[in-house]
């Protein structure tokens, strides 16, 4: 196994492009080491991107942020700015396994594993986040959300890696929220979870909003239709309405629980994560909205 | 063959270390330094029986690669008396029976340590989510916690 340093993001796509045989990126290493550890073939090189100085750095920019791809969740966790503009998708990132596991997992690392599952991606795909993408020739930014395409694949082609994620800047009155349903109380991967981010005008009527919902499917899931539902409401419309009448085409929580397509395994059944994920998107949406400062 | 020579600090100590580009921080300290206070419980990440600090941040050192270490200041826990002065999470896990097999032991100390290094004043919750990486098949973690709570009490007053 080659172990490389490179120093700037085009050496680490060159070395990647030019790999034999598998390569692996070295962030973090939480999922590296695990896959490693349990008999993955070691990749014949492995490009460690946290001598690219650029990637370990929070920066501002255009009044949003740009976490560089080696930044450990709890160094986000520890930048208050950061905190204050996305302070669901800090959240998420504070989630992801231990103390230990957070001073080295990156939210990029996160993105790229690819797991249904993973906590900081429903938050950033709610956030309307950005991938830097950097090739051996070009630079390209796209929406999150293209980036998994199923567990473990992405649409990275060979020779290009993550370099940041841009979390762009939020208009006043806006807020956003990421929970998830474990079934302990710490150190689990989500059976379900639901990152939403919105946006209010002065009279605290929604006026933006995205909802993502994780580990109910292949891949990350951003539910239009439900951003729809909450959009010209002031929610607690919206949710006293289908508590009354149970409307489910009305019923943002039904929305999201019908854009669910769970499979049953250890972490639960198909059943129970439809209807815990919509529980979850209803309450993550009832802290957006206090956090976007409405009553 | 994909062995490197790695230069690090250990414990404020320089350390020149040949190790193979596969092998963990936790297999250079146990197998390579003969650092052995540093436990492995699952290698995997779950347990942080291996936990130590690097670059003054807490990490389980079974999902660092020993190559990594190469210009960075690594903490274990042989670091943490001051020769036969125990540090005082150390006195008070005694006291307070806080161990009993002792293989999560040393990585609970150097978690708790990281701790009241940026918070000097946590809450018994506030502990006990800190260590929920590091998992304890003996105590039942109660005296663990108030082992932590009571050093970080008299650090305070100290």
């Amino acid at each position: 196994m080659r172990y490389e340093t490179p120093e700037t993001a085009k050496a680490a796509a060159k070395l990647l492009l030019g790999a034999k045989g598998p390569a692996k990126i070295l962030a973090g290493g939480t999922d590296l080491l695990v896959q490693l550890r349990s008999g993955m073939k070691p990749p014949g090189l492995v490009v460690d991107i946290k001598h690219i100085p650029a990637m370990c750095a929070i920066k501002k920019e255009r009044g949003g942020f740009r976490i560089g791809a080696a930044v450990p969740s709890a160094e986000m966790g520890e930048h208050a700015g950061l905190g204050k503009a996305w302070p669901g998708v800090v959240e998420a990132a504070g989630l992801i396994g231990s103390t230990q596991v957070q001073g080295r997992a990156t939210v990029a690392g996160n993105l790229c594993n690819a797991s249904p599952a993973a906590d900081s991606v429903p938050a950033m795909v709610a956030a309307g986040a950005v991938a830097r993408i950097v090739g051996p020739r070009k630079r390209r930014d796209i929406p999150v959300e293209k980036i998994a395409t199923g567990p473990g694949k992405t649409s990275l082609k060979k020779g290009e890696l993550v370099e940041s994620i841009f979390l762009p800047k939020r208009p006043p009155r806006s807020g956003d929220a990421y929970l998830r349903f474990i079934p302990r109380t710490e150190m689990d991967i989500a059976a379900a979870s639901a990152g939403v981010s919105l946006t209010l005008d002065r009279k605290g009527v929604c006026i933006d909003a995205r909802v993502a919902l994780g580990a109910v499917g292949p891949r990350v899931i951003l539910v239009k239709r439900a951003a729809k539902a909450l959009i010209g409401t002031r929610l607690e419309d919206v949710m006293g309405v289908l508590a009354e009448f149970g409307d489910a085409l009305s019923d943002y929580q039904n929305i999201c629980a019908a854009a669910a397509r769970p499979i049953d395994d250890k972490r639960g059944t198909k059943e129970f994560r439809t209807h815990v994920v919509g529980v979850l998107a209803r309450r993550a949406a009832l802290i957006a909205y206090q956090r976007a400062g409405g009553k | 063959m994909s062995s490197v020579a790695v230069s690090t600090t250990v414990n404020g100590d320089a350390v020149e270390v040949l190790c193979d580009t596969d092998e963990t921080l936790l297999d250079v300290l146990r197998d390579r330094l003969d650092m052995t206070g540093t436990k492995e419980g699952c290698g995997t990440g779950d347990c942080g029986a291996c936990s130590v600090m690097l670059d003054g941040r807490l990490v389980c050192s079974c999902l660092v690669l020993g190559v990594e270490a190469e210009g960075r200041e690594v903490e274990t826990i042989e670091g943490m008396a001051e020769g036969e002065k125990l540090h005082p999470l150390q006195q008070k896990f005694l006291e307070h029976a806080a161990l009993q097999c002792g293989v999560c032991t040393p990585g609970f100390l150097v978690a708790a340590k990281a701790l009241l290094e940026v918070n000097d004043d946590p809450s018994e919750s506030e502990v006990r989510y800190w260590l929920a990486g590091n998992l304890c098949r003996c105590t039942g973690y109660d005296k663990i916690v108030r082992a932590v709570l009571d050093t970080a009490k008299d650090m305070r007053s100290a």
